[in-house]
């Protein structure tokens, strides 16, 4: 049994990548099982903040109300529309999957390990990583040749471009004090200093949650999907499985931002009496009902507002937080 | 052993891939209709008929801040190493990030006066 989960610290062998293939199975089936979950519990929550009920017609308290969604999109036609390109219109949602699966390989869920590839530059392949989906944000809404989607992928891909600089920069501050990429080193350094980078890192937190907010295209980002002006943006010709990967992915993105952020900011797995496994989903739990309520609660910002405020405000913001965290640094020694 | 964590991570690659073919190319035909018709499959424009075609011109401004982006993302990609380092290198190491910071400080300073930053 060892020897099995023991893949990521000894060689290579057959038992231990059989391991490995199940570690990484098992990721997949949890995270298609949050996912899920993560969407009946924005509708249950945000339901609640509007004075509704939310669903509760499939299964007890709706609980298989997601099931049933999924169920409906499997069973539902699909159609690929004469004027599109057919080869890009296939591949796109394919493109903006993957990597939102792929990045959660780095993520430290527990303080074994089992489940974490610990890639010495962790924090640049999550950044790298989480670019080439708006390739295919931007393949889909060119090759669904309709207005709608062209505006929509034109918008997204302007919108994330701009806010990842912002959200690359504010995490500066936080490899900085912990001098490493590696999101298992990070982790570590947070237990050794006792204290949550959060509260060294509040200025690249605050940059990091709103960039963080906007690369997700949620609310009160959420220009791509506008559906009182641009029906769905980028997907509005996918139907079927397909668009249910568009979503599988923004919503795949949802709980690896909150589970980096989990990392980065609020020491990771770390807690005192509980399980690593439970400290690690209390506090990406706690990330994700925030992006829920920000949701509730928040208008849509501005499209004019919207490209001056990553570069007027949050660019200079950063970089002001990258020179202050290493000034304090030089002064305190 | 480093090298598995990278083969920990083909794995996610192919299974990432393996999970869209598997559902829309294996399952999804065996469950879904398919009887396409002319009206189904032609572009939605809320109803009506599309006018013209989707692949217009659009907006340069696209293009400058794409033009922007690459300048600061190659900036993030330099200021990665360096933080990293950042214990090692000690107070001259910082000095010469603020004199690199400072320059394409300039460079975003001149694009704010040019009013690229407008989006109109």
């Amino acid at each position: 049994m060892a020897s099995l989960w023991g893949w990521h610290t000894s060689a290579l062998t057959g038992i231990s990548f059989l391991g490995m293939i199940i570690g990484a199975v098992i990721v997949l089936l949890l995270i298609l099982g949050i996912v899920s979950y993560l969407i009946y519990f924005e509708r249950k929550v945000i339901g609640w903040m509007q004075g509704r009920i939310g669903p509760n017609r499939v299964g007890p308290f709706g609980l298989l109300q997601s099931v049933a969604d999924i169920l409906k999109l499997l069973i539902k036609e699909d159609v690929i529309p004469t004027n599109a390109d057919r080869a890009l219109f296939l591949l796109a949602p394919v493109i903006a999957f993957v990597p939102s699966f792929m990045v959660l390989a780095v993520i430290p869920f527990t303080a074994t390990h089992y489940f974490t590839a610990g890639l010495n530059v962790g924090v640049l392949y999550y950044i790298a990583l989480s670019s080439i989906t708006i390739l295919g944000i931007v393949m889909g809404g060119w090759a669904s040749n309709n207005k709608y989607s062209l505006l929509g992928g034109m918008r997204s891909a302007a919108q994330m471009i701009s806010y990842e600089i912002p959200l690359g920069l504010s995490l500066l501050g936080v490899i900085m004090l912990s001098g490493s990429l590696n999101l298992n080193q990070i982790v570590a350094a947070q237990n050794y200093g006792h204290v949550w980078f959060i509260i060294p890192q509040i200025i690249g937190f605050v940059v990091f949650v709103i960039s963080g907010i906007a690369e997700l295209n949620r609310t009160p980002f959420d220009l791509p999907e506008a559906e009182s002006e641009l029906v769905a943006g980028y997907f509005t010709e996918y139907s079927g499985f397909r668009f249910a990967f568009f979503m599988l992915a923004e919503y795949v993105y949802v709980f690896a931002i909150s589970a980096l952020a989990t990392t980065m900011f609020l020491g990771g797995w770390s807690g005192p009496f509980l399980p690593s496994w439970l400290w690690f989903a209390i506090k990406v739990s706690a990330c994700i009902f925030f992006l829920f309520w920000v949701r509730a609660t928040m208008p849509r910002i501005r499209g004019d507002q919207l490209m001056g405020f990553a570069w007027k405000v949050l660019i200079p913001v950063a970089l002001f937080n990258i020179l202050l965290t290493g000034a304090v640094y030089e002064i305190h020694l | 052993m480093y090298a598995n964590s990278f083969l920990f991570v083909i794995l996610f690659l192919i299974l990432g891939i393996l999970l869209p073919i598997a559902t829309v190319m294996v399952i999804g035909p065996i469950l879904r209709p398919s009887n396409p018709s002319a009206a189904k499959t032609s572009t939605y424009e809320s109803g009506l008929e599309p006018v013209g075609d989707a692949r217009a011109r659009y907006n340069v401004r696209y293009y400058l801040f794409a033009l922007l982006f690459v300048a600061f993302d190659v900036e993030i990609v330099f200021l990665y190493p360096w933080a990293v380092e950042y214990h090692a290198l000690g107070l001259y190491g910082f000095g010469e990030m603020i004199l690199f910071i400072a320059l394409l400080l300039i460079g975003l300073i001149y694009a704010w006066k040019k009013k690229v930053l407008e989006w109109k």
